[in-house]
């Protein structure tokens, strides 16, 4: 047979090349253009001055942003950590359990379904001075008289979308860590029983080396959709009272299209993307170590 | 004494199974409350909502807010039934979409070899990175210059290019799992290559597929911040951004959002629960042995 001019793998993955290329990859490049030069939404004829790295200077040079920045990757980095650990937690406790683990398992999954925008609506009112389920409760158990200001308070308005993000994302973790647990070869756990080693002992160094390739896959899963985080807290507090809670997307979404200066908002936005896939990059190395080191790699 | 010792053994045994069981129940009820509240108060009157003291005891529960909300035009007066239509359109056909072309593209990742077969995967992984908000924007511009705003076509559109890095990652790691073989020697029987796939290889790989069409359609069906910018009108908005209808200004009618979250989770619980096993297996085997 003779070969064809065109490959068959190019014919296969060209339609997701196209549609990607459509959406994804010439809007960043308009938007690329765009974050050097001065456009407002309201005035259509700023897209055509160039004002060379005006934006980026003007970001890098304000508090706000920097604040908005550091916040970000503070959320980011408690959020995903204490997910990472709950999540092990949660599958050890779960795998020890010996009947109705199926069950488990599904209630587990409830917080996925959600929508995140759901998530904001569902802490915005549980955690609301007045009519909070928290609020109410504490009130009733007597432990004080006041409504706490769970959503205006500069700390404890992070501590709730912590809270909320955690809420929604730590069963990804449980259950791809507890899908680890079971593929758990048996021979070095009983090896290592017999050879009189600690429960703590067995887990440092047979299980949790095991299960790395797993937390990694949630981790590497987790940092792709990761700014879905944006919408739990454009909900719960829309970056405010008074910005203390401004992360980099609220931020982004409000100079974009509150204040319609597209141009700043865009570099801005630049910034962010360079951050999320700096994230991305890093766990799928990651990943591809703890694999090797398995000898798992394809 | 051997006794004595024994007996120690199992007290602590005891108290650990007491302990695991206590923990246990403590991170599932904090994973189950949430939820059940807010189910809880779709069926409760706006009076009890806000009572001070709180009720606690559920009374009056009632299909109100339901009533209200299928109502349209009388108090509310949400387009629940529209929200819900564009939900459907626009996730269904994205997700059909989406499998299409991430099945070609998984399949050429994972039968194929070619030059820049991984710099391709990754950049098509990493398209998934970009966070919706800083894509919103210039998608936002284009599509007010080329129409596509306010149209279920361009949310569909954007909800696809969403979805295919995921898909072929996915249906990638379960082609992988089905040895060549078997659709050489199917080959070798005389099925041309296009046959063979789909009498073969397809049904093999049919569970995969499925688990990333649930993904696929749980990624549309619940995503906000594009849609929030990308449509204007009841006639393309969708049910997360409907949710937004229900608060003004200064109040929020709680009880009329918690009937139409109701509403939102009920297709995705169903559907998570059909496809919970393959999902696991998806996720896991396709990312460890991929």
């Amino acid at each position: 047979m003779r070969r064809k001019k065109i490959p068959t793998w190019f014919v296969l993955i060209f339609p997701a090349l196209v549609i990607l290329a459509a959406v994804v990859l010439v809007p960043l490049l308009f938007s690329l253009y765009s974050s050097f030069t001065p456009y407002k939404l309201t005035r259509p004829d700023t897209l055509f001055k160039w004002i060379g790295t005006f934006n980026y200077q003007k970001a890098i040079n304000s508090a706000v942003f920097w604040a908005a920045f550091g916040r970000t990757v503070l959320l980011l980095t408690i959020a995903l950590n204490l997910e990472m650990l709950l999540g092990l937690g949660l599958a050890l406790l779960v795998s020890r359990v010996t009947r109705g683990q199926r069950a488990l398992r599904t209630l587990m999954m409830f917080p996925m379904m959600f929508s995140p925008i759901l998530v904001g609506f569902q802490f915005k009112f549980i955690f609301n001075d007045n009519v909070g389920l928290v609020n109410n409760a504490l009130q009733s158990l007597g432990l004080t008289n006041e409504a706490i200001p769970w959503l205006v308070d500069k700390n404890l308005a992070m501590f709730s979308i912590i809270f909320a993000e955690m809420w929604s994302s730590t069963s990804v973790f449980a259950i791809l860590i507890l899908a680890g647990l079971f593929a758990i070869p048996q021979d070095p756990l009983e090896a290592a029983k017999v050879d009189g080693c600690t429960p703590w002992q067995t887990f440092r160094h047979i299980t949790l080396p095991f299960l790395m390739p797993f937390i990694y896959i949630a981790l590497a899963i987790r940092s792709l959709d990761v700014a879905r985080a944006y919408d739990i807290v454009q909900i719960m507090t829309n970056g405010g009272p008074a910005r203390r809670t401004e992360l980099l997307w609220t931020l982004i979404g409000r100079t974009g299209y509150v204040d319609a200066k597209m141009g700043y908002a865009n570099a801005m936005g630049y910034i962010s993307i360079v951050m999320a896939i700096f994230f991305t990059i890093f766990f799928f190395r990651k990943l591809n170590a703890a694999r090797s080191e398995l000898g798992m790699a394809g | 004494m051997a006794l004595d010792l024994n007996f120690q053994h199992r007290v602590k045994a005891r108290l650990i199974s007491i302990a695991h069981t206590v923990t246990l129940f403590i991170a599932m009820s904090i994973i189950c409350i949430p939820g059940l509240w807010i189910v809880l108060n779709s069926f409760r009157p706006t009076v009890d909502i806000m009572a001070k003291p709180p009720v606690w005891i559920p009374r009056d529960l009632n299909l109100d807010n339901y009533y209200a909300m299928f109502g349209g035009a009388g108090e509310g007066g949400v387009p629940v039934l529209q929200y819900f239509t564009n939900s459907l359109i626009i996730s269904v056909t994205s997700t059909l979409i989406a499998l299409l072309i991430g099945m070609a593209g998984g399949y050429a990742f994972a039968r194929y070899r070619f030059k820049g077969k991984n710099a391709i995967f990754i950049g098509l992984l990493l398209t998934r990175a970009v966070p919706g908000v800083a894509l919103s924007l210039p998608l936002f511009i284009v599509m007010a210059k080329t129409g596509l705003i306010d149209t279920h076509i361009g949310l569909i559109m954007v909800y696809v290019a969403m979805n295919v890095p995921f898909t072929i990652w996915l249906i990638d790691g379960f082609f992988r799992q089905i040895p060549p073989d078997l659709a050489e020697a199917a080959e070798i029987d005389g099925c041309t290559r296009w046959q063979a796939f789909w009498k073969v290889e397809f049904p093999v790989a049919k569970a995969g597929v499925a688990s990333a069409g649930i993904f696929a359609f749980l990624t549309s069906w619940n995503e906000y911040a594009l849609a929030s910018q990308l449509t204007r009108s009841t006639f393309s908005k969708t049910m997360p951004v409907g949710l937004r209808d229900f608060t003004s200004e200064f109040t929020i009618n709680w009880g009329g959002m918690c009937a139409l979250a109701v509403l939102m989770i009920i297709p995705a619980l169903v559907l998570t629960f059909l496809v919970q096993k393959h999902l696991i297996a998806g996720l896991t085997f396709g990312g460890v042995k991929g």
